[in-house]
């Protein structure tokens, strides 16, 4: 048939596409393994730079996998409820107020950051803390995890699931806790992997925020491309990519068991 | 181009296996005149979508099978360069056009003059009824006129063969029926070879010159409505088209509508029966036995007489009524 | 009328005032910020009368916009391809496309130093093809391949969940009508794709214009506005120039997905 040449033409382009894209990630990852990357595989492969990285740049890792939990236990907190009002009350008031906890996504990271340390960087203690990035976190994962959950909780009517636990004779706390939040589920989930995947991969906000002893894996990650050899630099995005790489298929995953929740994956903003 | 006349259809031994390996077709042969209407009419999964899919050229029937539309062979021939029109079940207009622009769509493709087009246009509209609708976008239409719309695209290039594929099945019954009738004028004035897709048999009776009744990937019966009704092949096409009782008399099987029977004064008639439950339909009367040998047998009766279920009933079956199965499937009855 | 629900304010309360305190009223100051210098409102008109400014903004709208439309490119073609064909191998090529989705922008800036760098592959086989040794990762070359590198896995995905959506039947009834595979894609499919490639465009444009991660890997003297605000702010010491050039970016961007939006009429949660 006609379309066999036209098959052959988008898969060798696509091949192409994928070859870009996945070039650079392996010649990181074995510079990151070889004795000396400008000599080539001949030198030999070694974990010498990987152990380097955690000697070096340890404390960084266990500070981005901190940060992320803490991002993860705040937006989870305070997401959920917020989602919740949103779907209960709809209306021009709950599409504003949307519309403004998306806003961070939609203005740069710098512009946030230099707002945040005009506002509250006299407060030196604050200024100081692995705090000051937290917030920068949660303002710009916030919204991943309302509009995840607010989607699910839309697309399962979860007013008149409420209705019906009321009419049961169910108090509020305990509907919330026994119906809304379980039937969010994948939601919740979806959302969860989101945020911590953002945390631990945001720079834009951080590298403005963070002091020289509060620097999360990206900054790290920075630091060593300008000042340290190519090698480590590479081992160290190695391991980024490890921590990175569980996050992204338990996502994949999720996306699967519930297909709606796959435009999620696509909002992803470095 | 646009001036094609109509063509007989030949399909020799196509079959159709799925990647998966499903059979969906078993080997079949078919022929279908120039401007006859046939009706491939069976369940869900008999294969008729499949066969009416192979006739245009969405599916390669496996190798060996051939599609002749007239002498010319069409079997590698794709779709677009079948010159087929279709009408699908879900419609499938264009969203991102204007009424006017999904029925004019297959004579732009084919680069039709501007002055044509828009006369051939305004005679398909005018044809639908639906002139008043040209400038609407589709989601503006209900579910009759996007019917009528979809008629109109499918016939609007003047295609060698009209393809329809369950038509009528979104619409509600009232619309049906109106659509139906619709349809078999518009066939019967375009002289144009169809082929028609369905699982009603009210629809595949009213519209069908021939009927072929599909089973499991097989032909079960070809024949004019009235053959396939009265002298169904088999137990299958007995069952599948209207309601057929099957009464043990004197060690044969006899198999009758239930409107070629009726009820007499008990003692009378071929069999005995209790009357279980009666359903007024208004133009008549359904009436449920349980006859004596505890068979069930339904009986139809004119709407005035009083009947009730717990009465007894003798049952009649006139002479001319019995259905004669011309193959010998019958053991299935159970 | 009471209404059954009268807690639900509460429920709102904390995001409120996370919101209220660290983003609301920072952006309120950063605009205070931008009129505080010597030149008071002009500030925000530095953009225009700046012509540093000026030609920065220029190279960053034109970068972002050559970055979007190549991505569409791109990613419609390869987006449609996995969305419309089954074949061996395809969930795997589908997995590695989309992986890049979750690299920091900092981090491919430095892929594509080790992808068009000096000690790059790229150089390695033009040397030994031109004997030439094509190095392009410092300039604006290799930061339109970078924000390329990290828009293409998202583009796809957009693309592919709307074509996945397009009911088959339209196809087939195009075919029917006697349409090519060009014009049933021209006809019914691109334009079926439409309100997702609005939504996508929009969203790699703006994260082109506002991204700074990766010039910032690159370390060059590249101009594109994010490095000049951070260039005003750490070394001139310019809190107000670096306060009103970050909101004017803000503007641009929110601009864009806003229009984007309301040209494809999704809602929030498909923007952004």
């Amino acid at each position: 048939m006609t379309r066999k040449p036209l098959f052959l033409l988008q898969l060798c382009f696509t091949l192409a596409v994928c070859l870009f894209l996945m070039v650079p990630v392996i010649l990181s990852v074995m510079a990151g393994l070889t004795a000396n990357f400008f000599v080539g595989l001949s030198s030999g492969l070694t974990l010498r730079w990987v152990e380097e990285v955690w000697r070096l740049y340890q404390d960084t890792i266990w500070r981005s996998l901190g940060i992320a939990m803490a991002c993860l236990a705040v937006t989870t907190l305070i997401g959920i409820p917020a989602a919740y009002v949103l779907a209960m009350r709809g209306g021009r008031m709950a599409r504003l107020i949307e519309e403004t906890i998306t806003l961070p996504i939609a203005i740069p990271g710098l512009a946030i950051a230099l707002a945040l340390i005009l506002t509250w960087g006299g407060l030196r203690e604050f200024r100081m803390s692995w705090l000051f990035i937290l917030v920068g976190h949660v303002l710009f994962t916030l919204p991943f995890m309302v509009r995840s959950v607010l989607a699910v909780m839309l697309s399962i009517n979860i007013r008149q699931l409420e209705e019906g636990a009321a009419s049961l004779g169910a108090s509020f706390s305990r509907r919330f806790l026994t119906v809304v939040v379980p039937n969010c589920r994948p939601g919740i989930l979806a959302g969860a992997l989101m945020v911590v995947t953002l945390s631990i991969g945001e720079f834009n906000l951080t590298w403005m925020l963070h002091t020289p002893l509060t620097k999360t894996l990206p900054v790290g990650l920075a630091d060593s491309y300008a000042s340290m050899r190519l090698e480590i630099a590479s081992a160290y995005t190695l391991v980024f990519f490890v921590m990175i790489v569980p996050l992204l298929i338990a996502m994949q995953m999720a996306a699967r068991d519930r297909r709606p929740r796959r435009r999620i994956a696509k909002d992803m903003t470095s | 181009m646009t001036s094609s006349t109509t063509t007989s259809i030949t399909i020799t031994s196509c079959a159709k296996t799925f990647a998966d390996g499903t059979r969906a077709l078993e080997p079949l042969d078919l022929s279908i005149q120039a401007g006859e209407t046939l009706v491939l009419l069976g369940p869900s999964g008999c294969g008729k979508t499949t066969l009416l899919r192979i006739i245009a050229g969405l599916e390669a029937p496996d190798r060996g099978g051939r599609v002749l539309f007239g002498e010319e062979d069409v079997t590698h021939l794709p779709i677009e360069r079948r010159n087929v029109g279709m009408v699908f079940q879900s419609y499938a207009l264009f969203p991102n056009m204007t009424v006017w622009d999904n029925v004019a769509y297959g004579l732009k493709v084919r680069r039709m003059d501007k002055a044509a087009m828009k006369q051939r246009v305004e005679e398909m509209l005018a044809m639908m009824h639906i002139d008043a609708l040209a400038d609407r976008r589709i989601d503006q239409l209900s579910g009759g006129q996007r019917q009528r719309v979809a008629l109109a695209r499918a016939i609007a290039a003047r295609p060698r063969v009209l393809l329809l594929d369950e038509p009528l099945t979104a619409l509600d019954a009232g619309l049906r029926d109106r659509l139906r009738g619709e349809i078999d004028a518009l066939l019967r004035s375009l002289g144009i070879t169809a082929v028609y897709v369905t699982h009603d048999q009210a629809e595949a009776m009213v519209l069908g010159d021939r009927i072929v009744v599909m089973s499991a990937g097989r032909i079960a019966q070809i024949g004019t409505p009235r053959d396939i009704y009265h002298a169904p092949a088999n137990a299958f096409v007995a069952d599948f088209i209207g309601t057929t009782n099957r009464l043990r008399h004197k060690d044969a099987t006899l198999v009758f509508r239930p409107e070629d029977a009726d009820l007499v004064p008990p003692g009378e008639g071929m069999a005995q029966g209790i009357i279980q439950v009666v359903h007024f339909l208004g133009d008549r009367q359904r009436v449920h036995l349980h006859t004596d040998d505890g068979e069930a047998v339904i009986v139809e009766i004119g709407s005035r007489r009083r009947v009730a279920p717990g009465q007894r009933s003798g049952i009649a079956v006139r002479p001319e009524g019995m259905v004669h199965l011309s193959g010998n499937a019958e053991e299935s009855a159970a | 009328m009471p209404s059954p629900y009268p807690r639900l304010f509460i429920l709102l309360l904390p995001v409120m005032i996370l919101f209220g305190a660290f983003f609301l009223i920072p952006m309120v100051q950063l605009a205070l910020a931008g009129a505080s210098g010597p030149q008071g409102l002009a500030a925000y008109a530095s953009i225009l009368t700046t012509p540093r400014h000026t030609q920065s903004m220029i190279a960053t709208l034109l970068l972002a916009v050559s970055v979007t439309a190549t991505a569409l490119i791109v990613s419609t073609i390869a987006g449609l391809f996995l969305a419309r064909h089954r074949f061996p191998g395809r969930s795997v090529l589908l997995a590695l496309l989309t992986f890049p989705l979750a690299f920091p922008g900092v981090v491919v800036g430095f892929l594509i130093i080790l992808l068009a760098g000096r000690q790059g592959v790229v150089g390695d086989v033009s040397r030994m093809l031109t004997g030439e040794k094509l190095v392009f990762a410092y300039s604006l070359a290799g930061l339109f391949v970078g924000y390329l590198y990290f828009s293409i896995p998202r583009v796809i995905l957009t693309i592919m969940a709307a074509a996945e959506k397009l009911d088959g039947a339209l196809l087939e009834a195009a075919r029917s009508l006697g349409a090519s595979t060009w014009q049933v894609t021209r006809d019914i499919i691109l334009p079926a794709l439409r309100p997702g490639l609005i939504a996508s465009g929009a969203i790699c444009f703006a994260t082109a214009m506002g991204a700074f991660g990766t010039a910032f890997a690159l370390a060059t003297n590249i101009d594109v506005l994010p490095m000049t605000i951070y260039t005003e702010f750490t070394l001139n010491a310019n809190v107000a120039g670096a306060a009103s050039l970050s909101l004017v970016l803000g503007l641009v961007t929110w601009i864009a997905l806003f229009i984007a939006r309301s040209l494809s009429g999704a809602t929030t949660a498909a923007a952004a």
